[in-house]
């Protein structure tokens, strides 16, 4: 499990020593594609709108509109002209500068592992490449940017979504540093889909640049990954499937901050206030992140995955021989679960080389003693060595667990720990030798109740996501241990079938690849097998005298997902109605939790203990899974229950 | 009607055979054969390489290569890129030699398991035939890298047991019927110029297996001038066929690469294609009757007419059926008057891509010349290290003056251009015309005419380019072509994929050195063209060679029909493709070919298991 990761280098050193301007204005020559023929932007886009496949759309949108073909043509012309990226050096350069003193002030180092790059600049030499950064930040794009321009590696262009058009300025900036825009919903517009089809499959057929998108298609306000999207994958590699490339290339890469720049504007948007529209005056307002500190980023280029060897004995490419490869159809069954277990395989090769700090740890141990404390009545906090020590046993476990983790290890762990509590002082506070979650602060000086609780929701929420960074890591031996411990007996079967409901259950909260249920309870079994946790016969899982710890810690990390799923079923329970729409039903689960909070019965106090069960994103992943369970039924965008519905161990 | 040669004649002929009988089972013939091509190949012919005893490719003491003999134009001459091309392009040293075994060993042969029934009926025929070792050797093999790569090592397999030569159509009635009433296993031979492993014996045949020799069923039968066809026994060779009518002012045009050794049989058998098709037509258009002896009796059409509705073709169960149903024993096929005037010629372009655009254009306005083959830049350099060494110092300067020219001059990429050769057929004038059309096709995607010579010596090429894989296999070069068909958007693609997955292949399956990956177009068609790949690479540090070579061309295969290309477009199934075939014609196209094998043949007597 543990395997050999490549070293890191700070880019932002070379930067604090040397001239700023002299390295925006630097020569930048980078290595290009075998293949390629440089071409402008405009002949580019001549060569989408000359493209097969979109004069057959086009005739075909007439003939279907009753348009004239060339109406049809101009909408597509147009379309174009508003999804095109127009990338100029003289931007790339403007940015180079900024960012770097922007990045001085933010960040303390920004550390990149060069032999990725390496790989990644013969990757573009061989094949056309596809970049595929973890998206976690507004930053990640200009980021990537940014390292590649250091490294004079070819410059990428980016899938944005369209509401960066809305920033005047920074849309048009952000186009000549290589983003092109996409509409975020576009479902039955066959020109809109064929223009930008086309123009993706073009820059990349060609090896024009590096194409580079969000594979899980926005940014994870949990520090979660999310369930891969399919729409942009399906494009990369059609030219592939469809013999018009030898190879695609598909790079993922991992973006771990340690700090992330919007924190608690994702917990609160996540508690229902809703996302700022995204705007030029918004983002100068900004600039008060500017003064802190966030520590340091972690990108890291992945193994570069050649979509050929992930299509060899999975895709008959056979099937395209029948009809031009220009019409546009619908990607076969077999096309359909080739490009999802690839997504899902890619998702998990980001959260591979993601870097967790000594806080990610923390954050954890906070969370789960915050909780436990709540539930005991007991004092808030634990005591700061106690803490130490703790997070010295779990920085073993998740070594063991194959964590990349950056513990650094000429520092004394209570160091690590001090440091790792003082960036992040806005979360924590430690006071005479305690160390408490920032919940009970009464700075805010809240009116209602409510409010109180929902400040406090922010900070439990930001700490989660700290703690989420290392979901992927326990996951599966996660739900072996909750399969474990809600299983009638130690029969192995018994506790499979466990596992593989709680799997299936939370299989839009985490990456499970679906139809995977199988490894993943092998991955699991021998993981908790390894680690000295559990003894696994033919028949049985038995539980080790040593691994009880560990098997506490995996089981309370599931506990706040299985609460929130609990509420959601308490939900249904408790509503009048039977029926709400899917816009209400969020909102309507909230004011109820709400309510469940801050009432005084104590029943309800345990069952929630967990703020976490306020986020939407827990919220719509359990309406997903209770749908999926076919305890609840969507109705033409109403919601349904079944009575009752709900297995009896929840309860 | 110029009859050349009438029934009557064969009646005489068996006289003779029978005469020949009897020396022929001593092992040691006396008397001249009709073809090019006598009783014991092995006398003229290589019996572990290709062609001619006398012509072949060595490095002289100098270093330089040669091609001796006296039979090409390139026989006798000095090839002086030839050495720094090879050493270049393989990595290969003339110090490191990898000689064939000199002589054939009796001992490495199995001794041939006689039916004695069936020996003493044929006998009785008096039909030649023999059991000796070399002529069973000859037979048992047609020219995949892998049996010649085994014969060089004097390793041998399943072999026939026995040779029987029939010289009419007749003497193959009585074969068929004496095999059918001794289940004995016939197997056709013809040029044995096979490259989909059809010759090779079934080693889990437990019968006697005969190789049935056509090769002396050589006749041009009959010509008819008011009709243009000529009745021609299938086991003449393509060259004799042509030079026979050429001496009456006629030509069939069939001109495959292989014209010099393979046999109008083995053309039906296989659907072959020729050069000239573009003119003259594939097999399955110059065919009028076939007549094939089959367990089930003779198969044949009642009339000559030129197009018939009677049902599926029954020319079309025949032809591509790899001798599993039977012996094509005599054709009629159509002739030409011979053409006029022919003119060769050279096209260069800046890059590939544009040549094939050029090439498909040409196939849209339906104009292709006789011939017209687009090289890639790998394949014209090859090309280009074939040049024999120029007499006077004024054609090395001229040779210059174009270099200069095309890539200083005209700012081609001397690592990107290729050429497309052509030759033109048909009287003077039109084939100037036809010409100017052509070159002003090319003009329009980029190509320069670029002279007759490199047309002319691109064809010569293909003659040769079977003798150098011979001396390849002297200095641990060994490789292979093969072909497909292709519709024209995909070209491009399937040449760029193939070529890299053989590179890809080659890298993974720890071969040494970078090998030797390019293509042609061979021929065009409306829908789409004929692409044929070379690929060979230095084995040197490899243990098992031929195995590296067998999966590297069965991934290349793989990556043909996954780019939608056939699975051969003249080269035939055999069993080297077998595995693929349900996946080409379908469950039901399956059944019934076998039905069809079902029924003509119940009992296997053709039982080369070729094709199913």
């Amino acid at each position: 499990m543990l395997k050999k990761r490549d070293d890191f280098e700070d880019i932002l050193e070379e930067r604090r020593t040397s001239s700023d301007l002299r390295y925006a204005l630097r020569c930048y020559t980078p290595v290009l594609y075998k293949g390629v023929t440089p071409c402008k932007t405009s002949v580019l886009k001549s060569m989408v709108l000359q493209s097969d496949q979109l004069h057959y759309v086009i005739n075909q949108v007439s003939k279907e509109s009753g348009r004239a073909a060339d109406d049809v043509r101009e909408e597509a012309s147009a379309i174009l002209e508003e999804m095109a990226h127009s990338l100029q050096l003289s931007t790339v350069r403007f940015f180079a500068f900024m960012l770097s003193k922007v990045f001085k002030t933010l960040f303390r180092s920004i550390c990149v592992n060069e032999e990725g790059i390496q790989r990644l600049q013969q990757a573009i030499q061989e094949h056309p490449v596809v970049l595929l950064p973890s998206h976690r930040s507004y930053m990640d794009f200009l980021l990537m940017s940014y390292i590649l321009y250091t490294y004079d590696v070819a410059l990428p262009v980016i899938a944005a979504g369209m509401d960066f058009m809305g920033m005047k300025f920074v849309g048009e900036m952000l186009r000549m540093s290589g983003a092109f825009f996409i509409r975020r919903s576009f479902g039955g517009d066959k020109l809109y889909w064929s223009v930008f089809s086309e123009y993706v499959k073009t820059m990349l057929k060609n090896g024009y640049a590096p194409v580079e998108f969000f594979l899980e298609g926005t940014r994870s306000r949990t520090s979660k990954s999310l369930t891969p999207k399919l729409g942009l994958l399906n494009i990369v590699m059609d030219p592939f499937l469809k013999g018009e490339v030898f190879d695609v290339n598909v790079v993922p890469v991992s973006i771990s901050y340690e700090r992330i720049l919007e924190e608690s504007l994702y917990a609160r948007e996540l508690l229902g206030v809703p996302k700022p529209k995204e705007s030029t005056s918004g983002l100068f307002k900004a600039r008060k992140v500017l003064s802190e500190d966030y520590g340091s980023i972690h990108v890291y280029f992945g193994q570069p995955v050649s979509v050929r060897s992930l299509a060899e004995g999975r895709v008959n490419r056979c099937q395209f021989n029948l009809v031009p490869r220009h019409i546009p159809r619908r990607p076969s069954e077999e096309i359909q679960s080739f490009v999802n277990d690839s997504a899902y395989r890619l998702v998990r090769a980001q959260e591979e080389n993601m870097v967790l700090k000594p806080w990610v740890l923390l954050a954890s141990l906070l969370l789960q003693n915050h909780h436990q404390n709540r539930a005991a009545g007991q004092k808030p906090g634990m005591a700061l060595d106690e803490l130490t020590t703790q997070a010295v046993w779990l920085r073993d476990v998740s070594r063991q667990y194959g964590a990349f983790l950056h513990w650094p290890d000429h520092t004394s762990p209570s160091e690590v720990v001090s440091s790792g509590l003082s960036l992040h002082r806005a979360l924590v506070r430690v006071c005479e030798g305690r160390v408490q979650l920032a919940v009970e602060q009464g700075v805010y000086l809240t009116v209602t109740p409510e409010e109180e609780l929902l400040s406090q929701a922010v900070v439990v929420l930001s700490c989660a996501s700290y703690r989420n960074q290392m979901l992927h890591v326990f996951v599966r031996p996660a739900l072996l241990a909750s399969a474990i411990h809600i299983a009638s007996s130690n029969q192995k079967q018994e506790v499979f079938n466990s596992f593989s409901f709680l799997r299936n259950m939370f299989s839009s909260e985490f990456i499970l690849c679906p139809g995977a249920t199988v490894q993943d309870f092998e991955e699991a079994c021998y993981l908790l097998v390894k680690t000295g946790v559990l003894q696994v016969t033919q028949q049985e899982v038995l539980v080790t005298e040593r691994g009880h710890r560990t098997l506490a810690f995996l089981t309370s990390m599931l506990d706040p997902f299985l609460q929130g799923y609990q509420v959601r079923e308490t939900f249904s329970v408790s509503e009048d109605t039977e029926t709400l729409t899917e816009k209400q039903f969020i909102p309507a689960v909230r004011k109820v939790s709400l309510c469940f909070s801050v009432c005084t019965s104590t029943l309800h106090r345990t069952l929630l203990r967990y703020a976490e069960v306020l986020s939407s994103d827990l919220q719509k992943n359990a309406l997903a899974a209770l749908q999926r369970l076919g305890a609840v039924r969507k109705i033409k965008g109403y919601v349904g229950f079944h009575h009752p519905c709900v297995p009896g161990w929840l309860d | 009607m110029n009859v050349l040669s009438t029934c009557a004649a064969s009646a005489c002929q068996q006289a003779v055979c029978r005469a020949l009988c009897s020396v022929v089972t001593k092992g040691n013939i006396v008397g001249v054969p009709v073809g090019t091509h006598p009783y014991h190949k092995f006398e003229i012919m290589k019996w572990n390489g290709w062609g001619y005893s006398d012509s072949r490719f060595l490095f002289n003491k100098k270093g330089q290569a040669e091609f001796t003999g006296k039979r090409y134009r390139l026989s006798g001459m000095i090839i002086p890129g030839l050495k720094d091309w090879f050493e270049g392009t393989f990595g290969a040293n003339l110090q490191h030699k990898t000689p064939p075994t000199p002589l054939l060993t009796n001992t490495a042969v199995p001794p041939a398991t006689l039916n004695e029934a069936f020996v003493e009926e044929v006998k009785s025929t008096g039909i030649p035939f023999s059991h000796d070792a070399e002529d069973r050797v000859f037979r048992a093999h047609g020219h995949c890298l892998h049996e010649i790569f085994a014969l060089r090592e004097g390793k041998i397999g399943r072999v026939p047991d026995m040779v029987v030569w029939p010289s009419c159509h007749n003497d193959v009635v009585k074969i068929v019927q004496l095999a059918c009433k001794h289940n004995v296993c016939l197997m056709p031979y013809g040029g044995g110029t096979s490259v989909s492993s059809a010759l090779e014996c079934p080693p889990e045949e437990t019968r006697s297996i005969v190789s049935l020799d056509t090769s002396q069923m050589n006749r041009i039968l009959w010509i008819d001038e008011k009709n243009l066809t000529a009745h021609v026994e299938a086991g003449i060779v393509g060259q004799d066929l042509e030079r026979l009518l050429n001496e009456s002012g006629y030509c069939t045009g069939h001109e495959p690469d292989s014209m010099e050794f393979s046999s109008l049989g083995g053309w039906v058998a296989t659907r072959a294609s020729g050069m000239k098709k573009n003119i003259y037509g594939n097999i399955e258009d110059l065919v009028v009757h076939i007549k094939m002896v089959t367990p089930q009796g003779v198969i044949e059409k009642s009339c000559q007419g030129p197009r018939m509705s009677t049902g599926p073709d029954i020319h079309h169960f025949i032809m591509g059926s790899e001798g599993t149903l039977g012996v094509v024993t005599e054709v009629t096929m159509k002739i030409r008057p011979m053409p006029e005037y022919q003119k060769y010629g050279s096209v260069v372009f800046p890059n590939f891509e544009q040549g094939v655009a050029c090439l498909r254009e040409v196939a849209k306005q339906r104009c292709a010349p006789a011939s017209i083959r687009l090289m890639d830049n790998e394949q014209f350099k090859f090309g280009h290290a074939l040049k024999p060494q120029v007499s006077s110092i004024f054609t090395s300067f001229l040779d210059g003056l174009k270099k200069f020219y095309i890539t200083k001059f005209k700012g081609f990429d001397p690592n990107h251009l290729c050429v497309a050769t052509l030759l033109f057929e048909g009287n003077r004038e039109k084939v100037l015309q036809h010409e100017k059309q052509v070159y002003d096709i090319a003009a329009k995607f980029g190509g320069l005419a670029a002279g007759e010579d490199n047309g002319q010596r691109g064809y010569m090429l293909t003659f040769v380019i079977a003798y150098l894989r011979d001396l390849g296999m002297d200095y641990y070069v060994i490789g292979e072509s093969f072909e497909t068909s292709v519709p024209w958007d995909r070209v491009l693609d399937i040449c760029r994929n193939v070529k890299a997955r053989i590179i890809r292949e080659c890298k993974d399956k720890g071969v040494q050195f970078p090998p030797l990956s390019t293509c042609r177009v061979t021929q065009t068609y409306d829908a789409g063209a004929c692409v044929y790949f070379y690929f060979a690479f230095n084995y040197r540090g490899l243990s098992d060679p031929v195995h590296v070579y067998e999966q590297v061309e069965h991934a290349a295969r793989e990556e043909i029909l996954a780019n939608g290309g056939s699975l051969s477009h003249h080269h035939g199934v055999g069993k080297l493709r077998k595995e693929w075939m349900r996946d080409t014609i379908s469950n039901v196209g399956m059944g019934m070919l076998k039905s069809v094998k079902d029924y003509v043949d119940p009992n296997n007597i053709f039982g080369n298991r070729n094709l199913l």
